[in-house]
């Protein structure tokens, strides 16, 4: 698959701004300045990315608890990210969604689900509004190794391989679902086996190598995109940090999380093939970028840190569509 | 005006709203039947457990109207990501009682996706499902489960109990932009009543007064408002006056409705084949206490269900199911 320069930069940006997003949002959690939970998506970038610059606005995306990765690589706005994460007003979702819950419909970006495998029907029934439409539009499914095992992970393979839907299942295995390693809930060693169960392809992608799987996603896309129907990719990550912010990573070592951040990482890796191998880019143009990202993290935390919490009156809009009886409101 | 089964009514509801609205599509176990077997002269074996997407699938195709496999969780799910996405689903749910392989998508997707989005999300998504017991179909397949639904914020819950509530409520349904779950009970799906031949939606959250009376309030939905208007004919004959409020739709609920006719009767008794904990009966008591307390001339009464499944064998369904002989005995106890 062709790479120019300008893709490949494009690529890189969105990749650190997810790297330093999740590393920004660390140190603010531990500082105490977010509420709620989050799970971070550092060490997965060449998944995200991989896959979403293939997506436009009209194609669909469904995520998972561990969404803002998708987000970013998606083209979803950082400010309006950052004052959601801070529960504000001016939040993506007005402060009502957070973390597990972030969406924007705008971007086709379809929301990250605190249900681990949720994502998956979502992603099908958005795949039978694009067959229907008819407009060459595609739904990405970002789940987990964990969420494998769910009947909707089945249930929707089983659907959108007999409906022939223009829709890729995106399995990112990071060898854990939560705290249980993936050689134990399952028997089998790859995901993407299951595809011969419902009849359609299965691949394996290195998810820590964007140029795997930009390529590998760009020929699932692609298919979809012309009718061939789904196709269940499966790239192997790992993250970074644990489940979620504060989990003690006691079921895993910390050799195995330095080997894998010295031979492994993605935005390494990335560099070393977009500038040595490919000649395309250089290291100057990159820690440009670099800076470029986190200044632009920087002022979203200032946006957040400036924007009003929701008013009472929030509490209660937004439930319904509208929801009133012929003799007045409940 | 012409009488038709209720069976109809909901089918000519889905008929006119696929006619006039090409988002609208047919998701289901069955709704056709046979799907895939035209070659073999098979095209639409069932139209649906109870007939009542016949002839859609002939009329719309296969794309509109879509037989899914056993599959719960994947096609409703799937419905509900059609309806965020611009498409306006009919998802039909064979037995309320399925709901229990297939919650995740109503309880924590289809419920809360326009919230959790902060408003931006639509999600026009009409669930059809049949409760109700009284066919000898046990445990599994005779539940009146809308206490369950309308207990969930973003959800609607409709249950209708005439041929005529069921066409304009589901064609409101189905052309409203909120998440409604549609409860078709399976006893009254080949009653007949008169019901109009146009297109026409009665709004959601308005309730009926099926029978005006002076004594009494009872309150009923689905198949319990005939078990009042039978109870109320009876009791007329010793002089005592029923007034039957049906109030059609759980969520949004018409509490004024209600509370005008309490403040006429004083006295209420709710009749209702849901089980009796956390439901409908004890929510509508709760309304009276709240706010119609002062109106009160006796206690509430509640008619439920036992707390209890639903059994097999005739004589202890029909023992499970309230009738008008218990009604009249509830309503005995606060007239005498």
């Amino acid at each position: 698959m062709q790479l120019d320069r300008d893709t490949l930069l494009d690529a890189y940006r969105r990749m650190r701004t997810i790297r330093l997003f999740e590393e920004k949002l660390e140190e603010l959690s531990l500082a105490g300045k977010l509420p709620g939970f989050l799970h971070l998506y550092a060490g997965e970038e060449a998944t995200a990315v991989g896959v979403c610059m293939h997506l436009g606005d009209t194609d669909y995306l469904a995520s998972t608890h561990r969404g803002h990765g998708h987000c970013i690589a998606k083209g979803v706005d950082l400010r309006g990210m950052m004052a959601e994460l801070y529960g504000r007003r001016s939040g993506i979702c007005k402060g009502k969604g957070g973390s597990m819950h972030i969406a924007d419909l705008d971007k086709g970006m379809l929301g990250a689900n605190g249900i681990v495998g949720a994502g998956l029907p979502l992603a099908t029934g958005a795949a039978l509004t694009a067959q229907m439409r008819g407009r060459g539009q595609v739904v990405v499914a970002f789940f987990g190794d964990g969420a494998a095992n769910q009947g909707s992970f089945h249930e929707s393979l089983n659907l959108a391989a007999i409906w022939r839907l223009p829709v890729v299942f995106v399995a990112e295995n990071n060898g854990y679902g939560e705290a249980t390693p993936v050689e134990y809930h399952m028997k089998i060693r790859d995901i993407a086996d299951r595809a011969g169960s419902y009849g359609i392809p299965g691949e394996i992608a290195d998810g820590m190598d964007f140029l795997d799987v930009y390529e590998k996603a760009g020929t699932a896309i692609e298919r979809a995109r012309e009718g061939g129907g789904p196709t269940l990719l499966e790239c192997k990550t790992y993250r970074y940090y644990g489940h979620y912010v504060g989990d003690p990573l006691t079921y895993r070592t910390k050799e195995e999380q330095e080997e894998v951040r010295q031979t492994r990482d993605p935005l390494e890796l990335f560099e070393r093939k977009a500038e040595s191998e490919l000649g395309l880019v250089s290291s100057d143009e990159l820690r440009e970028i670099d800076a470029e990202v986190k200044r632009t993290i920087e002022a979203a935390v200032e946006y957040a840190e400036s924007s009003d919490a929701p008013p009472p009156e929030d509490l209660l809009s937004d439930v319904y569509v509208s929801y009133s009886g012929a003799h007045g409101d409940a | 005006m012409r009488e038709i089964f209720f069976s109809q009514a909901i089918n000519e509801a889905m008929r006119i709203a696929l006619e006039k609205d090409p988002d609208v599509v047919v998701l289901g176990e069955d709704v056709a039947g046979g799907e895939g077997r035209e070659d073999e002269g098979i095209e639409e074996a069932w139209g649906g457990i109870m007939g009542a997407t016949k002839g859609l699938r002939k009329a719309f195709g296969p794309e509109r109207v879509r037989d899914t496999p056993i599959s719960e969780t994947g096609f409703l799910g799937a419905g509900v990501g059609a309806a965020v996405t611009g498409l306006r689903p009919i998802v039909e749910l064979m037995f309320m009682d399925f709901m229990g392989v297939a919650f995740d998508p109503l309880l924590n997707q289809a419920a809360k996706l326009r919230y959790m989005l902060g408003g931006k999300a639509r999600v026009p998504l009409t669930v059809r499902t049949l409760v109700g017991a009284g066919v000898r179909a046990a445990a599994q397949h005779s539940q009146s489960l809308y206490g369950i639904t309308t207990a969930i914020p973003g959800l609607k819950t409709v249950v209708p109990s005439t041929p005529r509530d069921a066409k304009g409520l589901l064609l409101a349904a189905i052309r409203d932009d909120d998440p409604v779950v549609f409860c078709e009970n399976k006893s009254l799906y080949f009653s007949k009543g008169p019901c109009p031949e146009e297109d026409f939606e009665i709004p959601l959250g308005l309730a009926d007064v099926k029978r005006e009376g002076e004594d009494v309030t009872v309150v009923a939905v689905s198949r319990m408002v005939h078990v009042a208007l039978e109870a109320a004919d009876r009791l007329g004959e010793e002089g005592i006056s029923l007034e039957v409020v049906d109030p059609r739709t759980l969520s949004p609920l018409d509490e004024e409705t209600i509370l005008v006719s309490l403040e006429k009767t004083g006295r209420l008794v709710i009749v209702d084949e849901g089980t009796p904990r956390c439901g409908f009966a004890a929510d509508v008591a709760a309304l009276a206490a709240d706010r119609g307390f002062d109106l009160l001339d006796a206690p509430v009464k509640r008619v439920t269900a036992p707390h209890s499944p639903v059994p097999f064998s005739p004589v202890l369904e029909d023992a499970y199911i309230p009738d008008a002989e218990r009604l009249i005995e509830a309503v005995h106890e606060i007239t005498d």
